[in-house]
């Protein structure tokens, strides 16, 4: 590819991924001028807010972008349920459930 | 959080350290080993430590960030790359939109929340929605940008670090620090399944998001979101009709 050529193109792939990025939180802004948190429709922004991240962690880790495609879907599936069961079996222990599934991962992929 | 922590700070400065010894500690340590993963990812692109840097200072999203690496390296076009970084963090608009008025205060200047919404990540946002509503609100804005600092400096650090380090520790290390930014987040949700409205959802948005991504790579993950979050609102309000 001819752009690549250029030292500057990365950092120009990086700005537009910045302006992408804040175009989302600026538009946040803009929006939210007239909603206040007793509104049903903040209620409704949140939930959709939750699905979102949620839908977009479960791709992640189902159809993972980058290094991760290198872990099979079973061990990067099994790992993140572990994480959520040891979660819940310690009385909601972040710190053991966030360590448990990169370890188990990496033994995994070892 | 323990009790004291619930009452309100003695200024707006102390609101500020508050959310900076808030933020230290779990949140920091995971924000800085999710981008020692992502330093890792920079160092094998083979684009530099100065770019790395540019883009958690000037995307700080890292799922977008990844994306933005990965789609690079094989070559896609900006305009590709823009809009697939703008779908992966389109969660951001939900978030800032329920953030925002939860700090205002109307004494600020405007420009202070288009400045405060470049730094809102999942971690802060979830810590300022807990936090804030115990708070006056002159604390609320000062207190979420105390929070954020810390991790935003962490996940500077954490760049640099794994930028450095992936190449002396072996990759199984480096694919679980890759691996530490989606369990951190679903973890997460799962501390915070609060009300059947929000349990649906994200369940809804758990089940959808694969397999909408497959019926559509770029709109999948926008109409999980929405739809996934209507339907659990809707559970939301009967449940509050029924009492």
């Amino acid at each position: 590819m001819a752009e690549t050529l250029s030292p500057l193109w990365p950092w120009i792939v990086c700005l537009a991924a910045a302006a992408a990025t804040y175009f989302w939180r600026g538009l946040g802004v803009a929006l939210s001028g007239r909603i206040r948190p007793t509104d049903p429709i903040f209620e409704w922004i949140s939930c959709v807010a939750y699905a979102l991240l949620s839908g977009l962690v479960a791709r992640m880790i189902v159809l993972p972008v980058g290094p991760l495609e290198n872990a099979d879907a079973p061990v990067r599936i099994g790992a993140a349920l572990f994480s959520l069961v040891v979660y819940f079996i310690f009385k909601r222990n972040l710190v053991a459930g966030i360590l448990v599934g990169p370890v188990a991962l990496a033994i995994l992929v070892w | 959080m323990n009790e004291r922590a619930l009452s309100p700070y003695t200024s707006s400065r102390g609101a500020l350290w508050g959310g900076f010894r808030d933020a230290v500690g779990v949140p920091a340590l995971v924000l800085f080993g999710c981008y020692v993963g992502f330093g890792s990812i920079i160092l094998e692109s083979g684009l530099g430590l100065p770019l790395g840097l540019f883009s958690t200072i000037s995307a700080w999203a890292l799922p977008g960030q990844v994306v933005m690496i990965e789609l690079y390296s094989l070559g896609a076009s900006v305009l590709l790359i823009a809009l697939a970084v703008m779908m992966t963090n389109a969660r951001l608009l939900p978030m800032v939109m329920t953030l925002i008025p939860l700090v205002r205060d109307g004494k600020r200047p405007r420009w202070q929340y288009y400045a405060a919404a470049h730094v809102i990540a999942v971690t802060s946002w979830i810590a300022a929605m807990k936090r804030c509503p115990s708070l006056p609100e002159s604390q609320r804005l000062p207190y979420f940008v105390g929070f954020c600092l810390v991790i935003w400096m962490m996940s500077m650090g954490g760049t640099a670090v794994g930028f450095f380090l992936s190449g002396i520790v072996p990759q199984p290390v480096s694919l679980a620090l890759v691996f530490l930014n989606p369990i951190y987040f679903m973890l997460i949700l799962a501390s915070d399944l609060k009300n059947r409205g929000r349990v649906t959802g994200i369940v809804l948005g758990a089940l959808m998001g694969p397999l909408l991504h497959h019926l559509s790579p770029d709109w999948g993950l926008l109409i999980t979101g929405v739809a996934a979050g209507s339907i659990g609102y809707f559970v939301s309000r009967r449940e509050k009709r029924r009492g």
